[in-house]
């Protein structure tokens, strides 16, 4: 599990001239690149988005449409731990919603929201495919199965003991 | 040891060759035991029962057993599973396991050749 | 070391030999001298078997075949019968309690006995990062075939023998589809394996990527070479990142072994595969939206024909086959379109790969000929509803499928009879809800998700589902009126007819199969603001619960 963000800002933006310049002259590869943001900043940031627009010769809304549109890409900042549920029909059935509650009840956010202190994000993805050992949830995508809504407090506990 | 396959012969040659070291499994003296590794798995803690299997194997030093992996079986209920292939006996699936439980697994059926009766699959036949 | 013939196997777990095991295992030796097997036959003893009860228990390998309650008499039977003559000795087979029939080998569960497995025949076997171990398998043996000894033609009449047809959903015919691609005129062709699995519940596609990978890729060489493409795309969700992970590991080891690249197996043939992830949107399932995102876009579908095989990946005839699909191609070719015809029925040819989820005691993937009841996978391989609770209905077909009652439990699972149904194989859901699940709610999720993953290009499933999601919220709140019925009804038939693509196309479908089959109890939410499954929180049945606070379950 480890925190998507982890290097500096200024060695990011380094390195994302790179990785540009390996998609050089390639549109297509556009959501590569910015998986690889999303992966590195943890989110697309509106600055990095005018920088492939230029490098790239892509519009700006072109990016933002892409981003916008795909729910693996966020524009805002994420935690330090981006907690997802699935919301598949398996995990919705085996109790998902409950569990939902109770992130929603410990962290005090709701889906797509940050804490404020940064650490946590709270988030709903679609199927991870593990449905036979629904419900699941995803902390920095790594899986865990078998939820339950008084594991939550636990789950928490032991992210905010690693600190 | 990587090769590139040249023509239709060799790779009929390379497949013969490759069958023979998968039957050892069967036949030979070492123990395989296969942990399925799929994102259900993983999901349900099968990273902690392989590491859980390393360590123990390690800290015994066992020499003629082989770790390996495969995917998601399908029987994703029953996860985390493992397998464990002893020469000329059957091979036996546990299911639902956790560190402790692969911990007595190499204990005793992998070492002491007694099956671990409670986490086999086949007792819930 | 010595190889023996046979294996003789006599479970010594303590329970064995509390029931006499070690007097049997006297007696097979005996009988084996008496007949001078000893350079042929090994008896062994192990360790225990997990079948406690059953014993003292033998068995006999290479076969695998389990002989229970073995008594002392009964071993000269074994060795005269068996270990002479090679015939089994029926009477002392395993009896399964329920259905008195016997079980022969150790892998005969009957969760995998009912099983035939094509597409999944890898898939938790072999190590997906070990090519050897699929090569030992018969693995590129097919590409080597069509290579050295097929040309295109005859690989495209093989596929269209063996009469399969695509597993995403849509359920076209597979080898058409290879010919429209072969005919198109173009000399830059691709092949796109489409690996979007979005429909909550299904996850064959995922098995099959991170437990087989060069299934696929082998696949994609295979039906590169019938189109004519050099270059294939894998399209993977961004939620799976361990198939992505297995995938790449599996397609470097191909290119090393000189199965992929330029002049595979001295051929002249090259084929080159590169992975695209998916960033997390449903609608990329469908393939013109597929092809929209591998090009770097918002993936929105558009309208066809134009069809892919004709102007597909940069304007280019392209073939798009899904995971399951692709699969099941090696098996076909090393064995013959008709072999796989030979499964299935009439219209319905081979085997198809269905996820069990919900209240069904084994839920998993499990892979069956095309025609087989419906009730045999629910209650043989399913192993029954949790908790022995009442079979209300099982869900084909996930978000965009239907229901099909358990009156109609006895329905063959094949494209036509589900059909006639109302509901559809799709790609491959089966969701089982009991009598605790309320229709409503459940239809209520699935318009959520495809109002949330309608990518908003066209207005009827744009607006539409999000119309009918509000109605449907009303009447799980206790507010339906008079009316709300039948306005369901009438948007159906608007967004039905209307949508651009599949995903809108077939959002109403959940909604269609709630009023044909469930009517009654929808009616109860609205007319009686009352939830007979106890779902709804503000609709509950006792009026001890109504009164407590709002909402609590």
């Amino acid at each position: 599990m480890e925190a998507a963000v982890t290097k500096c800002r200024c060695d990011l933006d380094a390195e994302l001239g790179r990785v540009i310049a390996r998609h050089e002259g390639k549109k297509d590869d556009l959501i590569e690149i910015l998986y690889w943001v999303q992966k590195n900043y943890g989110y697309v940031p509106k600055d990095v988005q005018l920088i492939i627009a230029d490098k790239m010769d892509v519009p700006l809304s072109a990016i933002n449409g892409v981003i916008t549109f795909y729910h693996f890409f966020s524009s805002k900042p994420k935690g330090k731990y981006e907690i997802s549920l699935c919301n598949g029909t398996a995990c919705h059935l085996r109790g998902a919603p409950q569990v939902l509650a109770r992130f929603e009840k410990e962290l005090g956010i709701k889906p797509h929201d940050t804490t404020g202190d940064n650490m946590f994000s709270l988030g709903l993805i679609r199927c991870l495919g593990a449905c036979a050992v629904a419900p699941n949830i995803t902390i920095n995508s790594e899986p865990r199965a078998r939820m339950e809504p008084d594991l939550v407090p636990e789950i928490i506990n032991e992210l905010k003991e690693k600190e | 040891m990587m090769k590139r396959v040249k023509s239709v012969d060799e790779l009929i040659k390379f497949k013969e060759a490759a069958l023979v070291k998968i039957k050892e499994r069967q036949i030979g003296d070492k123990t395989t035991i296969v942990v399925n590794m799929g994102t259900c798995g993983i999901a349900a803690g099968a990273r902690d029962v392989m590491m859980a299997i390393i360590d123990e194997i390690e800290k015994r030093n066992i020499s003629d057993v082989i770790i390996t992996q495969a995917g998601c079986a399908g029987m994703c209920e029953h996860e985390p599973m493992l397998e464990v292939i002893k020469p000329c006996s059957p091979q036996v699936i546990y299911t639902r396991l956790n560190k402790e439980k692969a911990r007595r697994i190499v204990i005793d059926h992998v070492i002491n050749g007694r099956v671990v009766e409670e986490y086999a699959l086949m007792q819930q036949a | 070391m010595h190889y023996y013939r046979a294996h003789v196997l006599v479970c010594a777990g303590s329970v064995c030999v509390t029931s006499g095991c070690r007097a049997v295992k006297e007696a097979i030796l005996e009988g084996i001298t008496r007949h001078q097997l000893e350079e042929e036959i090994k008896v062994v003893e192990t360790g225990c078997m997990g079948f406690c009860e059953l014993g003292p228990l033998v068995v006999v390998y290479p076969e695998g075949v389990m002989y229970c309650r073995v008594k002392v008499e009964d071993a000269a039977v074994i060795v005269n019968e068996h270990l002479l003559k090679g015939r089994i000795v029926k009477h002392l087979l395993y009896q399964d309690p329920n259905t008195r029939k016997t079980v022969t080998l150790m892998k005969d569960l009957p969760f995998l006995s009912k099983q035939t497995k094509v597409a999944m025949r890898n898939a938790g076997l072999i190590n997906p990062e070990d090519i050897e171990e699929y090569i030992a398998g018969e693995g590129y043996l097919a590409l080597a075939k069509v290579l050295s000894s097929m040309s295109p033609e005859e690989v495209i009449i093989e596929m269209k023998k063996s009469g399969l047809r695509g597993r995403g959903g849509a359920g076209f015919l597979t080898g058409l589809k290879w010919e429209f691609t072969a005919k198109a005129r173009g000399t830059q062709k691709y092949v796109v394996c489409n690996g979007d699995e979005g429909v909550p519940g299904v996850f064959m596609d995922r098995s099959i990527l991170e437990g087989d990978p060069h299934s696929v890729i082998e696949a994609m060489a295979i039906a590169g070479y019938a189109v004519g493409a050099d270059q294939g795309y894998i399209y993977v969700r961004a939620e799976y990142p361990l198939a992505v992970e297995k995938l790449r590991h599996a397609i470097n080891q191909a290119c090393e072994f000189g199965l992929l690249g330029e002049n595979i197996l001295g051929t002249g043939f090259n084929f080159e595969v590169n992975i695209r992830v998916g960033a997390g949107a449903f609608v990329c399932g469908e393939e013109t939206a597929l092809l929209a995102s591998i090009e770097g876009r918002r993936g929105e579908p558009r309208p066809r024909p134009p069809f892919p095989a004709n102007e597909g990946l940069w304007g280019k005839p392209t073939l798009i086959n899904n995971v399951e699909t692709l699969s099941s191609v090696p098996p076909i070719i090393l064995k013959g379109g008709a072999w796989y015809a030979s499964m299935g029925t009439e219209k319905s040819k081979g085997t198809k790969v269905f996820a069990l989820t919900g209240k069904v005691n084994n839920t998993g993937l499990i892979e069956v000929p095309m025609g087989i009841p419906l009730k045999e996978i629910i209650f043989d391989i399913g192993g029954g509803i949790l908790n022995n609770k009442k079979l209300k209905a099982v869900l084909a077909g996930g978000p965009v499928g239907g229901f099909i009652p358990a009156e109609h439990l006895n329905v063959s699972m094949d494209y036509e009879s589900l059909a006639a149904l109302g509901t559809l194989i799709g790609s491959g859901s089966l969701t089982v809800i009991d009598e605790d699940t309320c229709v409503v709610d459940l239809v209520k999720f699935f318009v959520e998700f495809c109002h949330e993953e309608s990518c908003g290009k066209c207005t009827p499933c744009r607006i539409g589902t999000k119309r009918m999601l509000e109605i449907l919220e009303r009447i799980t709140r206790g507010e339906g009126k008079d009316g709300d019925i039948e306005a369901l009804e009438v948007l159906c038939d608007y967004i039905k007819n209307t949508a651009l693509c599949g995903l809108g196309q077939s959002a109403p479908n959940p909604v269609l199969s709630m009023l044909r089959y469930f009517r009654p109890e929808l009616e109860a939410h609205v007319r009686d603001k009352h939830c007979p499954a106890s779902v709804c929180a503000f609709l509950f049945d006792s009026p001890c619960q109504n009164t407590a606070e709002g909402g609590v379950r």
